[in-house]
């Protein structure tokens, strides 16, 4: 049987760094194939060499069994590959129909787009999901998580013989991966192929079949799925001995042993409007506290009314035992309160500008002297981030555009970190994070609030809340709702925490 | 289940925020034009006016679709210039001949401009920054420097000051036309929303497999087109190609686009709100005019310069507050 795409001895640099070299893959047809790798590994440009995003410098792509002619996304898409990009790329200021229909609009009388049926086509791909939104609305008044949806579902509709999901996970929560995978199954039962990358190796099991590692910009094996472990898997991601591995252990957070310090935020009974009604959150010293909940159930608004982004309506907030809530980011950040955002492309990097600049955009004024930068400090300051996070860069002047999506993440939480907030929220800090990386990362912020500081964590992932956070408030549809302390944490406590009030038998409230 | 096929009035006024604000400064204006001036509602001040304004409109609905691709295109007022000696060289021939010889030229100073920003890669501000020299130094050249008459004997001149139908003049009839087609290419097909979603996000656009040099392409040869079918107004309007007209016209363009809402960083716009944005800079003159008429005040033509530009600040002073007002209520 021909495969239904083969890249062999695939070989690309960027201005003479090699990011893929001696690379192979094969996708054969009705397979759901995972591609793993640490970030910078080559995942994503292994896929754009695919779909005709990057030029390959060397190397053979076939597509069953002819030499693939594909040079532009256009081209690929007209193959029957639809890709769904690591970095969204969707237009956030026009609607979510125009962002799944564009390109392949209904037309009638053979020109005129018939918005009536696209719309009603695109509420259609979208009920598959299992979401039910006014598809006329701009995409950019969504969240991150209906927004990678979307995504996929202009992928899904776009009737391909492969499908490619970079990273389509990163920012769904459980009930939402579940539906992704509900939609994998079905396309594999069509005869569809799925190429799939993730960092959760987990979620490979449940609908993978075979499943191929990168290294170093080299594919280092393909394994089945059922013959192999997690364990192996990161071996051959790290290139490291399995056993070390297994003895070393997987997460690092071990939560619950800080010692608390004064209060240095509290929020009481806080409402900015119909997504954030009800809000309660103490933060000490030295405490990491988890948001915990659904979609929509508030936690990013929560982290905006405590940075001043979103103005409260009613309700208290008290920093350093002020009350009174910042006026805005600037003030916020004046008063020591640091945000990551959830939205790295949007709020985040400023794509040509380089790692070195963009990770201390935020501490420049503490930097300078009298006007003058003290270069010899910055670029100190940057390697030591540099090295303690693992960021991959060929340099600290490299274009950060260029860097691999989890990098980029990683400069962006270094840039906050540089800064030593007294209070730092961070909003999904590890999405895209290798599993290395990850445990890299939440061992840093454990030590960073043992020094003293405060982290508010939210994150759609029940793993790193339970084991990182030392409390989980628990919000739902807009209102603190349960708080959970730890040690003692489960993932099943969390997860029939926020069941109990979906199915609304729960009334118990953090008064 | 949502119904998107009902009208909604609060939605409808959110989307339309931006341009909402125009609608009201104009209607505002012609109120005002109404109560105070005696002859200010008469037909001939209202074909006149529209007749004389034709041209902005052209150019500014052309200036519209390459702002929404988050282009600019600094070339159109000499390329108007231009193209009214080409207009004013051809008028022997009669209409049929003049208007599409003037309206390719402009397209072909739109082919330049296309060539250099999609092909050579070069910033729309400086690719057009040098057609616009271009155009202007070469409309002195086939001119001499001289306005060049047009041939009062043929069907030309009809055109700027015959009536349609006996009702409206001509460049009304044209320009309404223009409007109609442009809006519907905008709301109704697929290079429209191409160009949208060029200004939204390019990379995007190029990763969903948008036809996005096409795209780009349509616009500024549109942007080229509609400049050389002002230059046709401009030489028949006042019976003689204007080699050294045209100065500035790219800004009021950009001004009656940004007015209407459109943003300058492209991704979202409006025609009807851009023909409403050109309306609204001209009548301001024409209340001028009529102000000086009166003989209480005289604004010179300087001062009339200044109070446009005031008027449009406030406008859009306005605008923004209504935009942010809209977005914080109805989240
Ligand atoms: N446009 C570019 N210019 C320069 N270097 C690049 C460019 N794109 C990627 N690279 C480099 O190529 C390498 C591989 O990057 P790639 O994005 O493929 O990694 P990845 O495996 O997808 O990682 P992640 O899991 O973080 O998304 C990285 O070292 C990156 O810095
Ligand atoms: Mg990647």
């Amino acid at each position: 049987m021909n495969a239904l795409v083969s890249m062999s001895g695939i070989e690309k640099s960027f201005a003479g760094v090699p990011a893929l070299s001696q690379a192979n893959l094969e996708i054969a047809p009705g397979e759901v194939h995972a591609l793993i790798g640490q970030n910078g590994a080559g995942k994503s440009t292994m896929i754009k060499v695919l779909t005709g995003v990057y030029d390959r410098d060397a190397g053979d792509v076939h597509l069953a069994g002819v030499p693939s002619r594909i040079s532009t996304p256009r081209e690929a898409q007209e193959s029957g590959i639809a890709t769904i990009y690591q970095e969204l790329n969707l237009v956030p200021l026009r609607s979510v129909t125009e962002n799944i229909i564009m390109g392949y609009e209904p037309k009638r009388l053979g020109f005129l787009v018939d918005w009536r049926e696209g719309n009603m086509r695109a509420r259609e791909v979208l009920m598959r999901f299992g979401i039910d939104i006014d598809v006329t609305e701009p995409l950019g008044n969504f969240s991150t998580a209906i927004q990678q949806l979307v995504a996929i579902a202009r992928a899904v509709s776009l009737d391909a013989k492969l499908v490619i999901m970079d990273e389509p996970t990163s920012s769904l929560d459980a009930s939402e991966v579940e539906v992704l995978f509900g939609v994998v199954r079905e396309l594999k039962k069509q005869g569809v192929s799925v190429l799939y990358v993730s960092h959760f190796l987990d979620e490979l099991f449940q609908i993978c079949d075979r499943v191929t590692t990168m290294r170093d910009g080299r594919t280092v094996s393909t394994r089945n799925v059922q013959d192999t472990t997690k364990l192996e898997m990161i071996a051959d991601m790290l290139g490291r001995n399995k056993d070390e591995i297994a003895a070393d252990g997987l997460t690092d957070f071990a939560g619950a042993k800080a010692k608390k310090g004064d209060i240095v935020l509290r929020a009481d009974s806080v409402s900015t409007g119909p997504r954030l009604t009800h809000f309660d959150l103490t933060l000490h010293r030295g405490e990491i506290v988890g948001l915990g909940g659904l979609l929509g159930s508030g936690r990013t608004e929560a982290a905006r009314a405590l940075f001043g982004v979103d103005g409260k309506r009613s309700g208290a907030i008290e920093l350093h035992g002020v009350v009174g809530q910042p006026s805005g980011p600037g003030d916020a950040i004046v008063n020591g309160v640091g945000f990551l955002t959830e939205d790295r492309k949007a709020e985040g990097i400023i794509p040509d500008m380089s790692v070195r600049e963009n990770m201390t955009l935020a501490l420049l004024p503490k930097l300078a002297s009298r006007g003058q930068i003290d270069f010899a400090r910055e670029r100190e300051i940057v390697q030591a981030f540099i090295d303690d996070l693992g960021i991959k860069a060929a340099h600290m002047d490299q274009p950060i555009r260029e860097l691999s999506g989890g990098n980029q993440q990683k400069v962006l939480l270094a840039r906050w970190l540089a800064t030593q907030p007294d209070i730092l929220i961070l909003d999904e800090p590890t999405r895209g994070v290798d599993v290395g990386a990850k445990r890299e990362i939440q061992s840093f912020i454990r030590s960073y609030v043992e020094k003293g500081f405060g982290v508010v964590l939210i994150s759609s992932e029940f793993e790193e809340l339970v084991e990182g956070a030392d409390r989980i408030v628990v919000m739902h549809e807009g209102r603190s709702v349960k708080e959970l302390t730890n040690p003692g944490v489960t993932e099943n406590i969390l997860v029939r925490a926020l069941a109990h009030h979906e199915e609304g038998t729960g009334s118990w409230n953090a008064q | 289940m949502l119904d998107e096929t009902a009208f909604d009035l609060r939605k409808y006024l959110r989307r339309n925020s931006a341009s909402v604000t125009v609608w009201i400064a104009l209607l505002a204006l012609i109120l005002f034009g109404l109560m105070r001036y005696d002859n200010f509602g008469s037909a001939y001040n209202f074909s006149s006016f529209l007749n004389y304004n034709a041209m902005f409109i052209a150019i500014a609905l052309g200036m519209c679709f390459v702002i929404m691709t988050g282009g600019i295109d600094l070339s159109v007022g000499s390329v108007a210039a231009f193209t009214s000696v080409v207009a004013a060289y051809l008028s022997p021939y009669g209409i049929q001949v003049a208007l599409p010889g003037a309206v390719l030229a402009g397209v072909g100073f739109g082919a330049i401009n296309a060539f250099c920003i999609i092909i050579l890669r070069i910033p729309p501000f400086i690719a057009t920054l040098a057609t616009m020299l271009a155009a202007k130094g070469g409309a002195l050249v086939i001119s001499g420097a001289q306005t060049i008459s047009v041939d009062w004997g043929s069907n030309f001149t009809k055109l700027g000051m015959g009536q349609a139908f006996g009702l409206f003049p001509w460049a009304i009839v044209i320009v309404a036309g223009l409007t109609l087609a442009l809006w519907l290419v905008l709301e109704r097909t697929t290079i429209g929303r191409t160009v949208l979603a060029i200004g939204g996000s390019e990379d995007a656009s190029n990763l969903m497999g948008l036809k996005v040099n096409r795209a780009k392409a349509f616009v500024y040869l549109l942007s080229g087109g509609c400049a050389g079918l002002a230059g046709v107004f401009l030489a028949s309007g006042f019976g003689a190609g204007q080699p050294l007209e045209g100065i500035g016209w790219e800004l009021s363009a950009i001004a009656s686009v940004v007015v209407g809402g459109t943003l300058l960083t492209g991704g979202m716009g409006s025609i009807p709100a851009t023909v409403a944005g050109a309306l609204l800079l001209g009548l301001v003159f024409n209340v001028l005019n009529f102000e000086n008429g009166q003989g209480t005040i005289s604004f010179s033509a300087y001062w009339q310069m200044v109070i446009r530009g005031g008027f449009l600040f406030a406008v859009i002073l306005l605008q923004s507050r209504v935009i942010a007002r809209q977005q914080k209520v109805l989240g």
